[in-house]
């Protein structure tokens, strides 16, 4: 937890010191890049880290009551271990300027990633983390072989030489397999329809902790990922002059919105639903990047802070009610405001921020993404964004009615009724999470609102950041 | 024009905020908490019309609260139509809370806590959606409005409640996202601006490179986004929401929520299009025809209901309408007459709703069949429902008249006499579907069968058993409001002065 803590204290710094004078670079072992492995940051990838130190720290704050209850006791000391592992393999896919360092980051935090899954309760666990493996080394391999095909043509790793170095060889094969390899293999990282089949098992079957880490930051950095290889090693470009790609992951992310919400809405157990929400918000994030320009480009670096915060708000929550109840099904919610009032609260901010619901994040990174669509020209993808608005209000709206207004059967009408003569009936029932694991819970969702009124904030970097990407170093 | 920086549009908003608060921390304690909604209406409403003199003055009063991002503020402006608004709204929270107090308690409803509490909510957005400077601050209250009086209409909670909430929900939330928030962003993206401008953003820009096309695109968009504005065929949802209990039905259905629907229809026509842009398109006249459309048909619809609260649904679908068409028809009489009929439908439906809730309480009666001869047991409210059908109908002297009589006005005007016969033959079905519970309630017996033309007279000794009067604050209360509606025909001064003076703006005194 501390050493979370120092980080994102670390991180925060860095921010102020990337604000006030740039770009910084360190060199790994004093060797010069482009032969040695160099470490950049800038006004992206130290916006990126400072949300995964952030939700690091928060979900760490979060996690000692929630992984005693969910993780057998002789684990405990491994599953924290691992967990620092995957932090600091996220940290470092954000930081290095150097491809194949990128790559051992990835596996260094997907092989974390593969144990954490692991360790949950049931024997489904292990399926869900066997079949991410089988997914993540695949898609490790296409990151791999890219990286191989660049340095075949340009015989270097480093990602500021390559950018130098690339627009030449633009026409050749060897570059547009390489490119092809980044992308699926990313793809499949990041999740993104329809290679997102890993993602919903791994999440409902990790515990609740873990899946509240990598819905908040594993796929952000994914994305983050994605964003750096089309945009900094790549130009803008090699997608309006050589390859419409951007065009395919439009169609992608369009389908990936939608299918991600209807999928949502057809399930029955809440941290499946919030796995394949995460999917459709994912979706936003390629939306915002592939329609290339700048309004978009926030939009789409926006929302991966705000996803971060609300789907971190969101599992946290269904976290406490693990640790509670031990449910998982979204029928068991009912009557759940009574009994857990706060974290509900956090619930229903969260959930009507994802809705986006104005004066909250969700609603500031949808304007960006709308507005970005309606700059490139392409109005209707303002259909597709609203389209699942009203999806994910359709399977939030449930849950938030079945909290507040369907009474739990331990709780019958009668109770309700005598509250005015009977203050005691509604205090007796009241068993909300302890405070190690509200107090994070509230942050987030305090967050969502606080993001959502003073969204200047982050979008200040968020704009600089996108900037950064589209017009260059 | 004169603007005025004053924090009090704020103020007036979070008035009911603030006693929230108080609302909730005093649940326990009822006359405490019902006491905390008292002051708060009283103190909302007198905040309002300290604002009244700078407004009739002709200045307009701004705060600016925070920007959200570059373009997307959340601001206020307190102009004639806003404050016309806030002031029938608020003054009517009074009435209906103490209304409430007096429902709620006879027929000792649960969760009494949580109705006061969201009902504080639903009137803060209100009065946001009656000072909003833009578009954006205007929707973010108009989704708070919805949000908040889901839990109302939801109130009974039994799978019936569940279930036209559920409807209620759908309809608005799903619209004003799908559609409005669209026709948002196109605004904005056309535009570059969400700020409501006099003579309209769009007519600002009209020549702009800014296609007809696209402008009546946006136009659709905002109309089938305000479906608080209840505008067939997106109506249905307001005879679902009538599961809710009977104050709410009056104060948001005849007020709060289907007002600010109207009120967002003229606030789009006038504010962001422009009456001349729409004349130009033609649109004005379109929407006119819509209108009528829907008045004629909910009336026929209102002439079939049995239950009494579903033929008051209808007719407000259908008296909504004759907003919606007098800003229609773009000419001065029209916004006027538009406008007084934002208040006098109020004061009127209110008192229907009162009446059926104070019936419901006495006697636990719902539909129309019932009421025979019930004007005996209940002279007062019975008698406070005819003048509130009256006003409906638009007979002189009650307030009703005045805004029918700008309407037929305005038609002249524009030119349009489908209008006026519109106007006349809804008059006749209003007469065909509120006279006969009138008649029923005076004149029939109560026992089929037994017909007596002289019975009111012959059983004058034993009147006074026979009354049967809902508690004291409910027929107070509907009393007050039956007396405003006779009221507006003779004082209409304030209203009237503010409605015109909004027609001249909007029309740039043409």
């Amino acid at each position: 937890m501390a050493v979370t803590f120092v980080s994102f204290l670390i991180s925060f710094a860095l921010l102020n010191r990337v604000l006030n004078t740039g770009r910084i670079s360190y060199w790994l072992g004093g060797w010069q890049p482009p032969w040695g492995i160099e470490y950049v940051l800038d006004y992206l990838n130290v916006f990126i880290l400072l949300i995964v130190s952030f939700i690091a720290f928060i979900v760490s704050l979060y996690a000692r009551r929630s992984v005693e209850k969910e993780i057998a006791e002789h684990k405990i000391t491994t599953f924290y271990s691992v967990y620092m592992l995957f932090i600091a393999g996220l940290m470092g896919m954000t930081l290095t300027g150097d491809l194949f360092n990128l790559y051992v980051f990835i596996e260094i935090s997907s092989l974390a990633a593969y144990t954490l899954i692991a360790v949950g309760r049931k024997r489904d666990a292990l399926m869900a983390s066997y079949n991410y493996l089988i997914l993540g080394t695949i898609a490790a391999t296409f990151i791999l072989l890219g990286i191989g095909y660049l340095y075949m043509v340009t015989g270097t790793l480093n990602m500021a030489d390559l950018r130098e170095r690339l627009p030449a060889l633009y026409e050749s094969n060897v570059v547009l397999t390489a490119f092809a390899f980044f992308t699926v293999g990313l793809s499949l990282k990041l999740a993104l329809f329809p290679l997102h089949t890993w993602l919903p098992n791994a999440y409902t079957h990790a515990p609740s902790v873990v899946s509240a880490i990598m819905a908040a930051t594993s796929t952000k950095v994914g994305a983050y990922v994605l964003l750096r290889i089309m945009f900094t090693v790549f130009k803008v470009e090699f997608y309006l002059e050589v390859v419409p790609v951007t065009k395919i992951l439009l169609v992608l992310s369009s389908v990936a919105i939608i299918a991600g919400s209807v999928l949502a809405i057809t399930q029955t157990n809440i941290k499946r639903m919030l796995a394949y929400s995460s999917v459709g918000q994912i979706g936003y994030i390629v939306l915002g990047a592939a329609l290339i320009n700048q309004t978009a480009m926030t939009g789409s670096l926006i929302h991966i802070l705000n996803h971060a915060i609300m789907k971190g708000a969101l599992f946290l929550v269904v976290g406490a009610v693990v640790y509670k109840t031990d449910i998982e099904d979204i029928s068991g919610l009912r009557g759940m405001g009574k009994k857990m009032p706060y974290s509900m609260a956090a619930f229903t901010i969260a959930a009507l921020s994802m809705i986006g619901v104005p004066l909250t994040v969700g609603f500031v990174s949808k304007w960006y993404i709308a507005m970005g669509a309606l700059n490139a020209g392409m109005w209707y993808f303002i259909p597709v964004i609203l389209l699942s608005s009203l999806l994910t209000a359709v399977y939030f709206w449930r849950i938030i009615e079945s909290i507040y207004f369907k009474d739990g059967e331990t709780e019958p009408r009668t109770a309700e009724n005598s509250e005015i003569h009977n203050p005691k009936s509604t205090i007796r029932n009241r068993d909300d999470a302890p405070l190690s694991m509200l107090i994070p819970t509230l942050i987030l969702a305090g967050l969502c609102i606080f993001f959502g009124i003073f969204a200047f904030l982050p979008v200040s970097i968020a704009e600089k950041a996108a900037g950064l990407l589209l017009g260059g170093l | 024009m004169e603007i005025v920086q004053s924090a009090k549009p704020l103020y007036a908003i979070a008035v009911s905020l603030i006693a929230v608060l108080f609302i909730a921390v005093s649940g326990k304690r009822p006359n405490l908490r019902e006491f905390c909604t008292i002051a708060a209406a009283v103190l909302k409403f007198s905040i309002v019309v300290s604002m009244l003199p700078t407004i009739l003055a002709g200045k307009v009063i701004e705060y600016s609260l925070l920007t959200i991002l570059p373009g997307l503020d959340i601001s206020f402006k307190v102009d004639a139509l806003g404050i016309f608004f806030a002031l029938t709204a608020s003054f009517l929270w009074i009435v209906t809370s103490f209304y409430s107090i007096g429902y709620v308690r006879s027929l000792n409803e649960h969760a009494q806590t949580r109705y006061f509490i969201f009902f504080a909510v639903a009137l803060s957005a209100t009065m946001g959606v009656a000072f909003s400077a833009n578009m954006f601050t205007t929707f973010i209250f108009y989704e708070i409005i919805t949000l908040s009086t889901f839990p109302l209409v939801a109130h009974k909670e039994t799978p019936e409640a569940m279930k036209g909430a559920r409807k209620y929900l759908i309809y608005l939330l799903g619209t004003s996202i799908a559609f409005q928030l669209f026709a948002i962003f196109l605004t904005y993206y056309a535009a570059g601006t969400l700020e409501f401008s006099n003579l309209g953003i769009f007519n600002n820009i009209r020549g702009e490179g800014v296609s007809d096309a696209f402008l009546i695109a946006t136009f659709i968009l905002f109309m089938a986004g305000t479906t608080k504005a209840a505008l067939m065929p997106l109506h249905s949802w307001l005879p679902a929401a009538m599961v809710a209990p009977t104050p709410v039905s009056a104060l948001l259905h005849a007020v709060a929520v289907v007002k600010t629907g109207v009120f967002v229809v003229v606030k789009v026509v006038l504010h962001i299009f422009g009456v001349n842009l729409l004349a130009q398109l033609g649109l004005g006249t379109a929407l006119a025809y819509f209108a009528s459309f829907t008045i004629i048909v909910a009336s026929i619809i209102a002439l079939r209901q049995d239950n009494l609260k579903a033929r008051l649904a209808y007719s407000t679908i259908s008296q909504l309408s004759y907003i919606i068409l007098g800003v229609a028809l773009l000419t001065p009489s029209g916004i006027t007459g538009s406008v007084m009929h934002i208040v006098l439908h109020a004061f009127g439906k209110i008192t229907l709703f009162f009446c059926a809730g104070a019936i419901y309480v006495a006697t636990h009666k719902t539909k129309v069949s019932e009421l025979d001869g019930i004007g005996k047991q209940m002279p007062f409210t019975m008698t406070a429902f005819t003048l509130a059908a009256v006003s409906m109908i638009g007979i002189p002297p009650l307030g009703g008249f005045l805004s029918k009589w700008y309407l037929i006005i305005g038609a002249i005007e524009a030119g349009q006499t489908p209008i006026i016969v519109v106007l006349v033959v809804s008059t006749i079905l209003n007469a065909g579907y509120f006279l006969p519970i009138v008649y029923a309630a005076f004149f029939k017996d109560p026992n089929p069968g037994g017909h007596n033309p002289n019975a009111e007279y012959s059983e004058i000794p034993n009147r006074k058993s026979q009354i049967r009067e809902a508690p004291v604050l409910m027929v107070a209360s509907l009393t007050l409001t039956a007396i405003g509606a006779l009221l507006l025909f003779f004082t209409p001064s304030v209203f009237l002065v503010l409605a015109k003076m909004i027609a001249e703006s909007v029309t740039g005194g043409n």
